[in-house]
């Protein structure tokens, strides 16, 4: 496989720094940069990765399976991620939820049919005190509100 | 950057550098003490390093609350074995995120904690495991070490001395497991997240199965100013037993949520009125968790004349936990409140340990059909029986964490699943539907 000179590059380092004979601590690593970059954990990708840390593919496959980031089907170019855990529950996440899922016709882990934005309800992502709060790929939004949350998705369809 | 306002309560320690210009820039930290303690520290034995902690009183912040000096004397510093320092950033615990402020606004705190961790154990390298979600933290930190390299406080030969420590950022995939010790172990040599059998602990066999020493960010950060300052500084700051100060969180149903530095042992109330604000819209506190969601759950009433400590919160029959404190006012539905609670700890499960896997399921289910208003006055008995029998029989605290609220919530709050019963609907539901995911 053929990744950006950027990608090949963590990869290289991150072969190198972990102890010797240790090289499959990479791999979870290497899964998710790979997968932020081609959009989604492909077979060949499993392959790949398994041959640059030194395992079998299965051995891949096993592991990537617990990871919830990991994801074995591509999901929209945004991915937006609504935490309903209980702080954000208690300031009404799970309203936003609901909200989003409407908007946007799609449920948990759906994508919408032209492949731009895709939904997940998620767990606890660290931004209790500033609740509701929700992810879009690794951008944090903090005390988001339905109007908020309203214009936050019609952004999404415009600057694509 | 800061997300809330400072309050003029907080004593800041660990936090002091928050607020400053560029305060994760390595000329902000060395213009600000930054590294005074790794210079001491480098001329100083490491026993007597491990004695300064131990004088400190500071316990480990990631929620068990063990005393960090002692963690540290338990690594074997003469074995021929290569040792390891570990930083658990993998904060995931429902009501934190405190972790994240202190790498955010002060990445060079934490470097210079692990390289103190280093000299005491004789450790020469460190990874930072930083939960996935936690992108732009790994980019800060990354930027940081970087930078440390540059200015020679990371890499060989440190300050004309025979010290070399190299420091590394380690991405986490998505588990809130993996913010279990043996399970981040696991995770950080490329296995699925689930727990080891201990003893041995990391301290002996940790880090590919070298002596390790894992703890919290915030614990890390708190090394450098005890070296400092002095061990004695530090514990005067909290109460007779725990040291310092600690990172709060509060969250819910106040008007000023935010992330705090306040002294061990200030009193809840205090804390909910005078640093969160009060209670939003005037209502009455109905239910408390001192510190992240594997907490018992303590009523208003319990929270009187309570104060934030480890050692009050145990006679509480509570915890102090990792700091995330989450309000609810008069108008939370408890049911609901433990079914989302349970909801996490079900999909959280690594299934590793059966009462864990099958218990979390079952009990995930249970509360959903009582949400629903298809519950029995039996099962409410049995919701409490259930979560009884997970405790002490896993590997890992995971079990303990989601029994823990949940039969603190079934036998404080029984009135109010007995008002869900018999199809009524839930008197405080807003939504039309719990949305289940």
């Amino acid at each position: 496989m053929t990744f950006s000179p950027e990608l090949e590059a963590k990869f290289a380092r991150l072969l190198t720094i972990y102890p010797p004979g240790r090289q499959r601590s990479a791999m979870i690593p290497m899964l998710l940069f790979a997968q932020d970059e081609i959009g989604a954990v492909t077979d060949e990708l499993v392959r790949e990765v398994a041959g640059r840390v030194g395992v079998e593919p299965l051995q891949v496959e096993e592991v990537l399976s617990y990871y919830s980031m990991l994801h074995r089907k591509p999901l929209g170019k945004y991915h937006v991620q609504i935490c309903t855990n209980i702080s954000c529950l208690l300031m009404g996440g799970d309203e936003l939820w609901e909200q989003a899922c409407e908007k946007l016709g799609i449920g948990h882990k759906e994508v919408t049919a032209d492949g731009l934005i895709s939904l997940e309800e998620v767990e606890c992502i660290g931004a209790c005190s500033w609740a509701p709060a929700l992810q879009v790929n690794y951008d944090f939004h903090h005390h988001a509100t339905p109007e908020k949350l309203d214009r936050l998705l019609d952004s999404l369809r415009k600057i694509s | 950057m800061l997300y809330n306002e400072p309050s003029p309560l907080e004593i800041k320690v660990l936090s002091k550098r928050f607020g400053l210009a560029n305060s994760e820039s390595i000329d902000t930290y060395l213009a600000t003490e930054g590294y005074a303690a790794f210079e001491k520290a480098l001329h100083m034995k490491p026993e007597e390093i491990i004695e300064e902690l131990k004088i400190s009183n500071l316990r480990g912040r990631g929620g068990a609350g063990f005393p960090t000096g002692m963690k540290w004397s338990f690594v074997p510093r003469t074995s021929p074995k290569p040792k390891y320092i570990v930083v658990n950033a993998d904060e995931s615990e429902p009501g934190t995120c405190k972790d994240r402020v202190l790498i955010e606004n002060d990445p060079h705190q934490l470097i210079e904690g692990m390289l103190i961790a280093g000299l005491a154990v004789d450790a020469h390298a460190g990874y930072i495991y930083v939960r996935g979600e936690y992108r732009y933290l790994i980019d800060i930190l990354d930027r940081a070490i970087a930078e440390a390299y540059a200015r020679g406080y990371l890499g060989k030969n440190l300050r004309g001395t025979n010290f070399s420590f190299d420091a590394y950022t380690h991405t986490g995939a998505g588990a809130y497991e993996c913010g279990e010790e043996s399970a981040l172990l696991e995770s950080l040599e490329g296995k699925r997240g689930v727990p080891r059998i201990r003893p041995p602990f990391p301290a002996v066999v940790g880090a590919f199965q070298c002596p390790t020493i894992l703890n919290n960010v915030e614990t890390y950060c708190a090394v450098p100013p005890i070296l400092r300052d002095g061990g004695a500084a530090f514990a005067a700051l909290g109460v007779p037993k725990a040291g310092g100060t600690k990172l709060t969180c509060l969250s819910g149903h106040i008007n000023k949520p935010g992330v705090y530095e306040l002294p061990l042992g200030i009193p809840v109330m205090k804390m909910i009125d005078e640093v969160g604000g009060g209670m939003r819209n005037g209502k009455k506190l109905k239910a408390f968790i001192p510190g992240g969601s594997s907490c018992p759950v303590l009523t208003g009433a319990e929270c009187e004349n309570l104060t934030m400590d480890y050692d009050s919160m145990a006679k509480a029959k509570s915890m102090l936990g990792s700091g995330g404190v989450v309000i609810m006012d008069e108008d939370t539905c408890m049911v609901k409140a433990a079914l989302r609670i349970m909801r996490f700890y079900a999909h959280e499960s690594c299934g590793w340990c059966i009462p864990c896997r099958e218990g979390t399921a079952w009990l995930r289910k249970l509360l959903q059909r009582f949400h629903d208003g298809g519950g029995r006055k039996s099962d409410i008995v049995l919701i409490g029986d259930l979560a009884k029998n997970m405790l002490g029989r896993t590997f890992c605290p995971l079990g303990d964490a989601a029994a823990l609220p949940t039969i603190s919530i079934v036998e404080k709050f029984y009135d109010e699943f007995a008002a869900h019963l018999d199809g009524k609907p839930c008197p405080y539901e807003k939504v039309s539907r719990l949305v289940m995911a």
